[in-house]
C-alpha cells in the first residue's frame, strides 16, 4: 500500500530524515518509535504532503502512485489520514461544516452523491459514539477551546468520518489519561480492517498495550535504524533508547 | 483656484436654484455651511483623520453636481423587490439623490409615524425638521458635511412619534443613475422619539457605468428609551466612490445598533460618529468589508461618551485581497463625566496578497477614572497550519480559504438582527468571497441594458 524509498527530507536547509525505507501493506499496523527529534512527524507530514519541506531525495508510492506529485487534499481524499499531534484550533467554523465539507469533498472524489445536511448529521452521529465523542462538541468551532484530550479524541473521530485506506497516527497518544487513551485505542481498533493500514507514531509504548502492533520501527537521527516485532516496543520500554543510540553509533 | 474654491464658485452658480428648492430657513443654513467649507477646506493627508485617505484627487472637478430630480419611465421598484427574500419591507428609492416620489411624496401613518422626501418634510413640517436638521451633523471644522449641508436637498426622512413602533423595515436603495460623471449629495434625518422603534436598511449601489461621488449625511436622533437598528449594504462599482456621514445622537436608556457591510466599491469612507448623550444608552457599530482591485475603505468611528452608564461596542473586520487599502480609525471619547462607562473596540483584517495594506488605529481618550475600556487590533494572514489541517483532510486549498474566511466574516454577519437580512448577507458575502460579482437579486450591472434617465 505505501512504499517510501531513501527518503530524504529538508527544512530550512537542514536534514531532518536522511533515508527512509518503510513498506506498509493492507491490513498491517506499524508503529513508529524513537527519541524526542528523531524526525516522526516529519516523516507523517511528509507522507500527508505539508509543502514546508522539502524532499530531497526518494520517493512515496501509495497503491503505486507517486504521492509527492499529489496535493495534501488529494492525498487525503485517495485514502490518506493524518492525525496530527498538536490539532489546530479554527475559530469560527463549525466542526458540522469542516467535516460535511470533508466528507462531501471524499464523496464526490468517489463519484458519490455529497450529503445532504439530514444525512450527514445522522452520520456523525454513528461515529460519535464509536469514539464516545461528546455531542456538544461537534457543535463547536473545530478544536477551539478543546482539552487536550478532546482534541485527540477529535482527531479518533474524524477518522472514523473520513474511513481511510492508511491511518498515520502522530503521537495520539500524548497528553491523554488512561480512560481517553482507551477510547482513542478501541476506536482505531475498531475501524481497523484487512483492506486498511494504520501507522501509530509514539514515543511511549504505552499505546501499544491497546493498539497491537505487527511491525516496530525506530526511527533515529532520521533513519529507520532497526525494525522488528511487538518485542522491541516492550524492549524499549524496558531499556529506553539509549542502547539504541549506542548501537547506531557504531 | 484650488479644489476647494471650486465648489464655493459652484455653490455661488447655483445660489438660485437651491434657494428655490428648499424653504428660505434653509438659505441660510447653506451659506453658513460654505462658508465653513471655505474655512475648512478639503482635508489632506496632513490632516490626521484623512491621512490614510485622500480626498484631494477625488474631489478633482469633472463632474456634473446633480441638484434636481431625475426622472425615470420604468419601474425600479420592480427592479429591487425581491432585494431581500422573505423580508417583508416598505421599500423607498432615492435616486440621484432625489427622493423617488410613487404615489405620494410623504406618508402619514394613522399612529402618527410620518416617512417620505426630506425636501417635503422641510416644507410641511419645518419645525419639526429645525429641531434636529444640522443639530447632530455640525459642519464647523468637517468639510463633508459642510459641503452636503450647502448642496444637499433631498433624501429620507422619518419620524416616529413617541411610543410609536414601524412595524415593517424600511429599505432604502439609493441609486446613482445618470449618464454623466456626477456628484451626489443627499440627506437623510431619522428622528425617534421617546420609547419609538424602527428598522433602517439602506443599500448602495451603481446602475450605470459613470464616475461617481457620493457625500452623504445621515442623522439619527434616538429618545429616551428609543431602539433604532441600522444596516447598510454597500455595493457599488470600481468607479463609484462613497462617503458617509452618519451622526447618532442617543437619549437616555436608548439603543441604536448599525451595520455596514462594504461589498465592493472605488473609494468608501465611512464617518460614524456617535453621541451617548444621557445615561443608560447601548450603542453597538459593527462594520465588515471586503476590497480587492485597487479599492479603498475606510471606517472611522467616534464614540462619545458623554454621561454615566453607557455602553458602547465596536466590531470592525476587513479582508483585503490584491493591491486594495483599507484603514480602521476607531476613537472612544469618555469625559470626565462618564463614570462607568463601558466601551470596547476590536479590529480584525486579513490581507490576502502581499500588496494589500491596511491601517488601523485605536484612539482612547478617557478623563473618567470608573470605566472599563478595551480596544485591540490585530492584521495578519490566514493561518497556514488550520489551511494544511483542513487540506489534510481533503478539502481543497481555495475551499479551506473561503471556509476561513466566511467565518471570519460571520463574527459580524451574526449581529445583523433582521433573519432574512442576516441570510441575505451570507449568501452576498459567500459569492463576493468566491469571485462572484456580488450584486443583489435583479440590480444587474448589465447596466447597459437600462434606460438612463434624463
Amino acid at each position: 500500500m505505501l512504499s517510501i524509498k531513501e527518503l530524504k527530507v529538508n527544512i530550512a536547509d537542514k536534514e531532518i530524515l536522511s533515508g527512509i525505507n518503510l513498506q506498509v501493506k493492507a491490513g498491517e499496523v506499524h508503529a513508529i518509535m524513537g527519541p524526542n527529534g528523531s524526525g516522526k512527524s516529519t516523516l507523517a507530514t511528509a507522507i500527508a504532503g505539508r509543502d514546508t519541506m522539502d524532499i530531497t531525495h526518494g520517493s512515496i508510492k501509495y497503491k503505486g502512485e507517486d504521492l509527492l506529485e499529489m496535493d495534501p487534499e488529494e492525498r487525503a481524499k485517495k485514502g490518506i489520514f493524518l492525525g496530527f499531534q498538536y490539532p489546530v484550533e479554527i475559530p469560527g467554523v463549525s466542526m458540522v461544516s469542516f467535516m460535511k465539507t470533508a466528507v462531501n469533498e471524499h464523496r464526490l472524489y468517489n463519484g458519490l452523491e455529497p450529503l445532504s445536511a439530514g444525512d450527514f448529521l445522522k452520520y456523525m452521529r454513528e461515529k460519535k459514539e464509536l469514539v464516545e465523542f461528546d455531542s456538544q462538541l461537534a457543535n463547536r468551532s473545530v478544536n477551539e477551546g478543546f482539552s487536550g484530550g478532546e482534541k485527540k479524541k477529535n482527531e479518533i473521530f474524524q477518522m472514523a468520518l473520513l474511513e481511510p485506506k492508511l491511518a498515520i497516527l502522530d503521537e495520539t497518544d500524548s497528553g491523554l489519561d488512561i480512560d481517553a487513551l482507551k477510547i482513542v485505542a478501541n476506536g482505531v481498533n475498531t475501524l481497523k480492517n484487512k483492506d486498511n493500514a494504520t501507522i501509530v507514531i509514539t514515543h511511549y509504548q504505552r499505546l501499544l498495550d491497546y493498539i497491537v502492533p505487527d511491525f516496530v520501527h525506530v526511527l533515529y537521527k532520521g533513519r529507520i535504524v532497526k525494525s522488528s516485532g511487538r518485542e522491541l516496543a516492550l524492549e524499549l520500554e524496558e531499556k529506553g533508547y539509549d542502547w539504541i543510540k549506542e548501537e547506531a553509533g557504531r | 483656484m484650488n479644489t476647494s474654491q471650486e465648489y464655493i464658485e459652484l455653490f455661488k452658480a447655483k445660489e438660485n436654484l437651491l434657494e428655490k428648492a428648499s424653504p428660505s430657513f434653509m438659505m441660510n443654513i447653506r451659506e453658513e455651511a460654505i462658508h465653513e467649507f471655505g474655512l475648512a477646506g478639503l482635508p489632506d493627508r496632513k490632516d490626521e483623520l484623512y491621512k490614510y485617505t485622500s480626498l484631494q484627487k477625488l474631489f478633482e472637478p469633472g463632474y456634473t453636481m446633480q441638484l434636481q430630480p431625475s426622472h425615470v419611465d420604468f419601474s425600479l421598484e420592480d427592479l429591487f423587490n425581491c432585494d431581500v427574500p422573505n423580508l417583508q419591507t416598505r421599500l423607498e428609492i432615492i435616486l440621484n439623490g432625489f427622493y423617488k416620489v410613487n404615489g405620494t411624496a410623504l406618508t402619514e401613518m394613522d399612529n402618527g409615524i410620518i416617512i417620505g422626501s426630506f425636501a417635503e418634510a422641510l416644507r410641511k413640517y419645518p419645525e419639526l425638521v429645525k429641531e434636529h436638521y444640522a443639530r447632530h451633523a455640525g459642519y464647523k471644522k468637517d468639510s463633508l458635511v459642510a459641503l452636503n449641508t450647502a448642496f444637499a436637498i433631498d433624501g429620507l426622512f422619518l419620524y416616529v412619534p413617541r411610543g410609536q413602533v414601524l412595524e415593517d423595515p424600511v429599505q432604502v436603495v439609493h441609486l446613482p443613475m445618470t449618464g454623466v460623471d456626477t456628484m451626489l449629495h443627499y440627506r437623510n434625518l431619522f428622528i425617534m422619539e421617546d420609547n419609538a422603534s424602527a428598522e433602517v436598511i439602506v443599500c448602495d449601489h451603481t446602475l450605470s457605468p459613470f464616475r461617481f461621488l457620493t457625500n452623504s449625511v445621515t442623522e439619527i436622533y434616538a429618545g429616551t428609551g428609543a431602539s433604532f437598528y441600522y444596516s447598510r449594504i454597500q455595493n457599488e462599482h470600481l468607479n463609484s466612490n462613497l462617503l458617509t456621514n452618519l451622526f447618532i445622537h442617543q437619549e437616555a436608556d436608548s439603543t441604536v445598533k448599525s451595520n455596514t457591510i462594504s461589498l465592493h466599491g472605488g473609494l468608501i469612507r465611512n464617518n460614524t460618529n456617535v453621541l451617548l448623550n444621557a445615561e443608560g444608552c447601548n450603542n453597538e457599530t459593527y462594520g465588515l468589508f471586503m476590497s480587492d482591485k485597487n479599492q479603498h475603505i475606510d471606517n472611522y468611528v467616534n464614540i462619545d461618551h458623554a454621561k454615566p452608564n453607557c455602553t458602547s461596542t465596536q466590531l470592525f473586520k476587513g479582508i483585503l485581497d490584491e493591491q486594495s487599502t483599507g484603514a480602521f480609525n476607531g476613537r472612544i471619547l469618555v469625559r470626565q463625566d462618564a463614570q462607568k462607562t463601558l466601551a470596547y473596540q476590536t479590529n480584525n483584517n486579513i490581507l490576502m496578497s502581499d500588496e494589500a495594506r491596511m491601517n488601523s488605529k485605536p484612539q482612547l481618550e478617557i478623563y473618567a477614572d470608573d470605566v472599563r475600556c478595551s480596544h485591540g487590533a490585530t492584521t495578519g494572514q490566514l493561518d497556514e497550519d488550520a489551511l494544511f489541517y483542513m487540506q489534510a483532510r481533503g478539502i481543497p486549498r481555495q475551499e479551506a480559504r473561503l471556509l476561513m474566511l466566511y467565518a471570519f466574516a460571520h463574527e459580524v454577519i451574526e449581529k445583523i438582527q433582521v433573519t432574512p437580512l442576516k441570510d441575505r448577507i451570507n449568501h452576498l458575502v459567500d459569492k463576493r468571497l468566491r469571485g462572484e460579482l456580488s450584486r443583489c437579486n435583479n440590480c444587474s450591472m448589465a447596466c447597459g441594458d437600462l434606460p438612463i434617465p434624463d
